[in-house]
């Protein structure tokens, strides 16, 4: 254990924050989720010239081509952070479709794709989902059948975020339909304003439609769009299911969402007193404080373990499970110490933080879901971590969905 | 930066793992709790050839050589996490932990070097400077000392105890005119505790004249070492649990393979993994991060308390009816884990008092 920084990062750490002081003024202000927005591209090029977005992709492809350094990246975060700058532009292009390109895709995808993507001036949306194909992706039924030069599509997907601003999808489709359902898929990319294409949004829970669900209808797309081989797409799509789970679970926030739940504490009075001084909701604070704290210790050990290039075993298995889990406790508590205020929402009057503990409570359900369910997350928590044999296949037919015993 | 244990720290750790492994095995432990404590003096011995009790020891303290390792909480945490896997009856939590760590804080090289000699090895009594029950709470007049010390753990083998009367640390002598001792019966029979009745006995102050930090250290310590023990016996829990589960089947296949039992598994690794990191902190932050060592030992306590609790319960169910019975054991290690819960602070009264140390209300 040695928790000291070399010179070489401290002088790193002061690099950056020296970038912040200077350049902070034009940031975007964090809560600016627009797309494609000028303050919000000018500052994901700074950002790019600079090596703190896209740091170790390739120059060549527009990134900054740095050694990976997990520490370096931490510090980045950290300061940016410290400053409440936003950082660089992420989402699923940047997070998932770059790194699945950069490993598999071919020469010409890489040159049109990667450098606009990590400027932040195309947008891209992920098709994995569809309504008959959640945890068991792999059923997914959207076909692509090839006709002439083009694959032509038909079928539905949903969970799709950020649909309605992208420029392009990547997407699972099946393309061998006699295929063993695991070999029959193939990831293809597509431009969202192609015929046949219809976004809807998909409202949840929290008032607000943060997915969509896209329809295809005889929408034609170049065969060259395909990434990989026909029938290679659930390798090629595991690759990026990969980088989308280290994208979760930010043990650094957990802590400042605790520190948010202390300062409301300290700040709201009930009868006069503080709610800090309740004995029951400050046991329930620490308590969190305490997991919170083992989970920031947990992202510690794996930044170095990712540095010395070592396996992350279960430190890293757990992340999205007991992450979500936790923010999600979080959120709960906020609330619950707010009394009847913590049911204001919207622009209601009197209302606290915008609403926004409602609003984590209700998305981080989703989250729980989103990106390999609780439930996925612990059979590969106890098969790949544990070693505990998996289920056996059910026979064909031996259950019946919907039927009932009582008819 | 490094977070994670250096290879001294892994070799460390895996000697003192081997060695429990063969000497400490359930039957010997077993044989133990029916009252042989022979298993007490070969573990004394055989940790002593490995040079657990110097790893806290400094080399020299004010001049004298006393011989010892000079390492940190860190280290001793990961001997306290090896014994606690393998539920060993051992003081050295008390006598090489804890009671070492006050007397290097209250720079006492007289006490310090009678422990690395070999003839002196304390039992350490601290529940009153945590919460005083009725009846209990010592008060010193002159040099001597009355009252009552509840719960002193150690007591295997100990010559001395060290104590304290809330803001001060003594040392008494064992089987000194006026000490009286009762033998408690717990639930963990892995270590024994007594409750000590002092009627006017000689008290001898330790070195130094700011106890109340050595105090603080001490107790700091103990609750990073019994988190570490608890952490031990928890993982243990959770591998025979995986290890049952693949054996024994039912509905002819093995019940591991049920997601019910699987997902209790995959819940109890979940949530004890990162206590792992946790303690490691918590144990540095002793040694490193001097303005956080307590807090840390309060959450690292109470955190890796709470989710044992669950993994003693947990792993107990998925043995199914074995698991209940004394046959197996398994309620050693659970015991264990139950017992460490309950001294030197339960998880409420640590998280009241790490609510204070931040100035939460």
């Amino acid at each position: 254990m040695d928790l000291n920084l070399t010179q070489e990062y401290e002088d790193f750490r002061a690099e950056v924050r020296g970038f912040l002081e200077k350049h902070k003024d034009s940031a975007p202000s964090r809560s600016d989720r627009s797309v494609r927005s000028k303050k919000r591209l000018a500052w994901q090029e700074l950002l790019l010239q600079n090596g703190y977005a896209a740091r170790t992709h390739p120059k060549q492809y527009g990134g900054f081509g740095a050694a990976p350094d997990a520490l370096k990246a931490r510090i980045i975060a950290e300061e940016f952070a410290r400053a409440s700058a936003p950082g660089g532009i992420s989402g699923q292009g940047i997070n998932m479709l770059v790194p699945t390109l950069l490993e598999l895709g071919t020469d010409e995808q890489k040159d049109t794709y990667i450098k606009p993507t990590l400027a932040g001036e195309m947008v891209w949306c992920q098709g994995y989902s569809e309504p008959g194909a959640g945890s068991d992706l792999a059923a997914l039924r959207t076909a692509a059948v090839v006709d002439g030069d083009d694959f032509v599509i038909n079928g539905q997907k949903i969970w799709t975020s950020t649909a309605q601003f992208a420029d392009m999808m990547f997407c699972l489709v099946r393309t061998e339909p006699d295929a063993p359902k695991h070999q029959g898929i193939s990831y293809i990319l597509i431009d969202m304003n192609t015929p046949g294409i219809e976004v809807r949004p998909l409202m949840t829970m929290t008032g607000f439609a943060e997915f969509n669900e896209v329809f295809f209808t005889d929408v034609r797309v170049p065969v060259t769009s395909i990434v990989g081989n026909r029938g290679e797409g659930w390798m090629v799509a595991n690759a990026t299911l990969t980088h989308e789970r280290g994208m979760l679970g930010d043990p650094d926030a957990a802590l400042g969402r605790l520190r948010s739940i202390a300062e409301i504490m300290q700040k709201e009075h009930i009868d006069g007193k503080p709610l800090i001084e309740d004995a029951v909701y400050r046991d329930r604070l620490v308590k969190l404080q305490a997991e919170a704290q083992a989970m920031k210790m947990n992202g510690m050990r794996l930044t170095t373990l990712s540095s010395e290039k070592k396996s992350s075993g279960m430190a890293g298995l757990l992340v999205k499970l007991q992450g979500c889990e936790l923010n999600h406790q979080m959120a709960d508590l906020a609330i619950d110490v707010m009394g009847e205020y913590g049911i204001l929402y919207e622009d209601s009057p009197f209302i606290r933080d915008q609403g926004m503990w409602q609003t984590h409570y209700m998305f981080d359900l989703g989250l729980i879901i989103g990106g390999g369910s609780a439930q996925i997350q612990k059979n590969i928590i106890s098969e790949r971590g544990l070693g505990m044999p998996r289920e056996p296949k059910p026979q064909p037919g031996s259950f019946k969905s919907g039927a009932s015993k009582a008819n | 930066m490094y977070f994670g244990l250096s290879e001294d720290q892994i070799m460390l750790q895996d000697s003192v793992g081997r060695y429990l492994e063969g000497a400490s095995e359930l039957e010997a432990v077993r044989k133990f709790t029916e009252g042989d404590t022979t298993l007490a003096d070969t573990l004394h011995s055989g940790m002593e050839e490995l040079g657990v009790p110097f790893v806290l020891l400094p080399e020299a303290l004010n001049g004298q050589i006393l011989g010892g390792l000079g390492m940190g909480v860190l280290e001793a945490a990961l001997i306290q996490e090896a014994l606690g896997r393998h539920i060993a009856p051992s003081s050295f939590a008390t006598a090489y932990g804890m009671a070492v760590v006050g007397l290097r804080e209250a720079g006492d090289e007289d006490w310090l070097s009678q422990i690395a000699m070999g003839s002196a090895r304390m039992a350490v009594g601290m529940t009153e400077a945590i919460g005083v029950r009725e009846d209990a709470g010592l008060s010193l007049s002159g040099d001597t000392v009355s009252g009552r010390a509840s719960f002193v753990m150690g007591a295997d083998g100990a010559t001395h105890f060290l104590l304290t009367t809330g803001d001060q640390l003594i040392v008494v002598e064992r089987g000194a005119k006026g000490v009286s001792e009762t033998a408690l019966t717990t639930i963990d029979k892995t270590r024994n505790v007594v409750t000590l009745d002092l009627d006017k006995a000689s008290a001898a102050l330790i070195a130094g004249n700011n106890h109340a930090v050595a105090l603080r250290k001490m107790i700091d310590a103990g609750r990073v070492l019994l988190a570490a023990d608890t952490l031990g016996a928890a993982a243990m829990m959770l591998e025979k649990a995986v290890a049952y589960s693949k054996e024994r089947d039912q509905f002819n296949r093995p019940i591991g393979s049920f997601q019910a039992v699987k997902h209790m598994c995959a819940e109890m690794a979940a949530r004890l993994e990162p206590c792992r990191a946790l303690v490691w902190y918590a144990a540095y932050a002793q040694d490193h991060v001097p303005e956080e060592a307590a807090l840390m030992a309060c959450l690292a306590k109470s955190h890796v308390s709470d989710v044992s609790k669950f993994v003693a319960r947990t792993a107990t169910e998925v043995h199914g009816g074995m698991g209940f019975t004394d046959l197996l054991g398994l309620h050693y290690w659970f015991k264990r884990i139950g017992a460490n819960r309950q001294l030197l602070g339960g998880p409420e009264k640590l998280r009241a008092e790490a609510a204070e140390l931040q100035g939460w209300g």
